[in-house]
């Protein structure tokens, strides 16, 4: 089975080629049959997303201007808050919140005229990397079922691999677009922080998250990006136009980068298998072959980054997470005997067992007496981790590694170690620490036909080039037009 | 084996998180977070004398907008997931003690 990009398919639903009541139809058989296997949705929207559909038609039939998401059927991952159906953060605690607000990357792709087909899985509260933390469900690899998707963002991944919707957001605070994109074959990129509004995000590590696109192609990441990147008054940590203007990403992206520096860290490298290292060797060879310079840079820092990110991470998390206390929303315990147990148990009854451990962490981190050894300590690695990066990218254009050290690994191989499962984030976390902008983009495929990314990082707001250098190799390449066996069952 | 951190300390940490945990967690992540700490305390390796916390990545600081009324929820939007209410207020168990 095949179907087109997301700009495909706009541009034919402009010029009335193809009808948005079509396409979501076709996205809507095509999740009858496979989500009962693969099981990205914690909610959909057929009525709704039929009922936007036509009105999109009825509006192009009438010469009426429509948006840059004109009738694209698009899903959310279920962190982001919409003021239709839940948003449950894929948390017991959540399951039947409706947000009173839409978030504002959401208000951006309703005023595109994209059509939301519905609310993806996740790890709890964006913790995790295999989405087999979500409270609610699981979710499969379309490319092997019995494997997971990464995460924590893996629903948008795998709804988008397996042609369940067109594109997707999802969100990444430390490898959370980029892992589970690179695990289900797709595009994901993680903005600048600060690129892309929070606002309606539901906050895991404040400092670390981005909303980002999710998608088959660089280009269909290019167009989602110039919805929903730009400067939010409701977020006080979304940057001004002045500092740094959002770029047109379509404009100039199959203008490939002259002179392109890349730089590589082969002694990092070395942490990932063999087939995942291979195939991101090839991929830089295949720039070098365009006439790319690729160097060795120094980064001292990046083995520190995992230690560094389960600090500063959890401690957010504990303070952000602290207000699913049972009083205001969520899952409030039966007869609780005192206030105090309103707290207590509604907690311990709504959160699972990762949630917990890294609020526990934080609460930890935070406390009088580790504080300054664990926080504070973290903090100035944090800086130091930003220090490699700025001195890299004094000589070189972008550094490219790795997304994830595996491939998709087995549902249930690492979950009963936390910390095994941590170490999924080696390559992609350094990125949120720094604010830096990455993409993976896919790379090849393993002897068991998993997919593999290569991740691209490049100066933070530097998204443009950024993309331009990715839609380098995706010319030259077509890892992203093979769909996975489960789309023709 | 000496845990880096102990039952006794998960037990206070958890209070400290409002969270109740039953003995089985308590052991479990005693375990759990004491291998999880060996392996942040890495970190020490690192001479960061003279280097500032960085706690942020973006240069912006202090954002503030005029102090004037907006349009906000509104007290029926803001209630409406409350698990219990009453009118206008959010209802939870006394929280005063009696005298």
């Amino acid at each position: 089975m095949d179907w087109p990009s997301a700009k495909q398919l706009r541009d034919k639903i402009k010029t009335g080629e193809v009808g948005s009541v079509t396409a979501t139809r076709e996205v809507f058989a095509r999740i009858a049959k496979a989500e009962p296997i693969v099981g990205a949705y914690i909610s959909t929207f057929e009525e709704a997303a039929l009922d936007k559909a036509s009105e999109v038609d009825r509006r192009i039939a009438k010469g009426e201007s429509v948006g840059q998401l004109a009738g694209v059927p698009i899903a959310i991952k279920d962190n982001m808050c919409t003021t239709f159906g839940t948003t449950t953060c894929a948390s017991k605690i959540l399951e039947n919140f409706q947000a009173p607000y839409n978030a504002t990357a959401v208000a951006k792709l309703l005023a595109a005229d994209a059509v939301i087909v519905g609310k993806t899985n996740l790890d709890e509260f964006a913790m995790g990397s295999s989405t087999e933390n979500s409270g609610l469900k699981r979710t499969a690899n379309p490319w092997d079922t019995k494997r997971v998707p990464g995460g924590s963002s893996g629903g948008s991944t795998a709804a988008v691999a397996a042609g369940l919707c067109y594109a997707a957001l999802g969100s990444d605070t430390g490898g959370s677009i980029r892992q589970p994109a690179s695990l289900c074959g797709v595009v994901g990129l993680k903005p600048t922080y600060g690129r892309v509004s929070r606002y309606g995000l539901v906050a895991y590590g404040s400092s670390l998250d981005q909303i980002g696109p999710v998608t088959q192609t660089v280009e269909d990441c290019a167009l989602l990006m110039s919805v929903i990147a730009g400067y939010d008054p409701a977020d006080s940590t979304s940057i001004d136009e002045q500092t740094a203007p959002v770029g047109d990403y379509l404009a100039k992206l199959d203008e490939p980068v002259k002179e392109l520096r890349i730089g590589i860290v082969p002694s990092f490298n070395a942490g990932a298998d063999e087939q995942v290292r291979n195939a991101v060797d090839e991929a830089i060879k295949a720039y070098g072959n365009s006439g790319a310079t690729v160097l060795e840079v120094d980064m001292p820092h990046l083995d520190y980054a995992i230690a560094a990110y389960y600090v500063i991470a959890t401690a957010e998390a504990s303070s952000n997470l602290a207000r699913y206390d049972g009083v205001h929303y969520g899952h409030r315990t039966q007869e609780p005997n005192d206030y105090i147990e309103v707290y207590t148990k509604s907690r311990a009854e709504g959160f699972g067992k990762e949630v917990k451990r890294r609020v526990m962490l934080g609460t930890y981190a935070l406390s009088s007496g580790y504080y300054d050894a664990y926080y504070l300590k973290a903090l100035k690695v944090r800086n130091l981790i930003r220090g490699d990066f700025v001195r890299a990218f004094e000589s070189c254009d972008c550094i490219m590694m790795p997304v994830s050290p595996t491939t998709a690994f087995k549902i249930g191989e690492k979950i009963d170690d936390p910390l095994k499962m941590y170490l999924s984030d080696i390559y992609t976390i350094a990125a949120n620490l720094a604010g830096i902008p990455a993409i993976s983009v896919p790379c090849g495929f393993d002897n068991g036909g998993l997919p593999i990314g290569l991740q691209i990082l490049s100066p933070a707001f530097g998204e443009e080039k950024l993309l331009r250098i990715a839609r380098m190799y995706e010319k030259q390449t077509d890892w992203h037009k093979k769909r996975p066996l489960i789309t023709d069952e | 084996m000496d845990k880096r951190i102990d039952e006794s300390q998960v037990r206070k940490v958890a209070k400290l998180a409002r969270l109740e945990l039953s003995d089985v967690e308590v052991k479990e992540f005693a375990g759990q977070l004491s291998a999880i700490l060996d392996y942040v305390a890495r970190m020490n390796e690192l001479n960061t004398e003279g280097i500032e916390p960085l706690a942020h990545c973006l240069a912006v600081n202090n954002v503030f907008r005029e102090d004037i009324a907006k349009k906000s929820l509104g007290t029926e939007k803001t209630l409406a997931n409350a698990p219990q209410r009453d009118g206008a207020f959010f209802k939870v168990p006394k929280i005063l003690e009696e005298p």
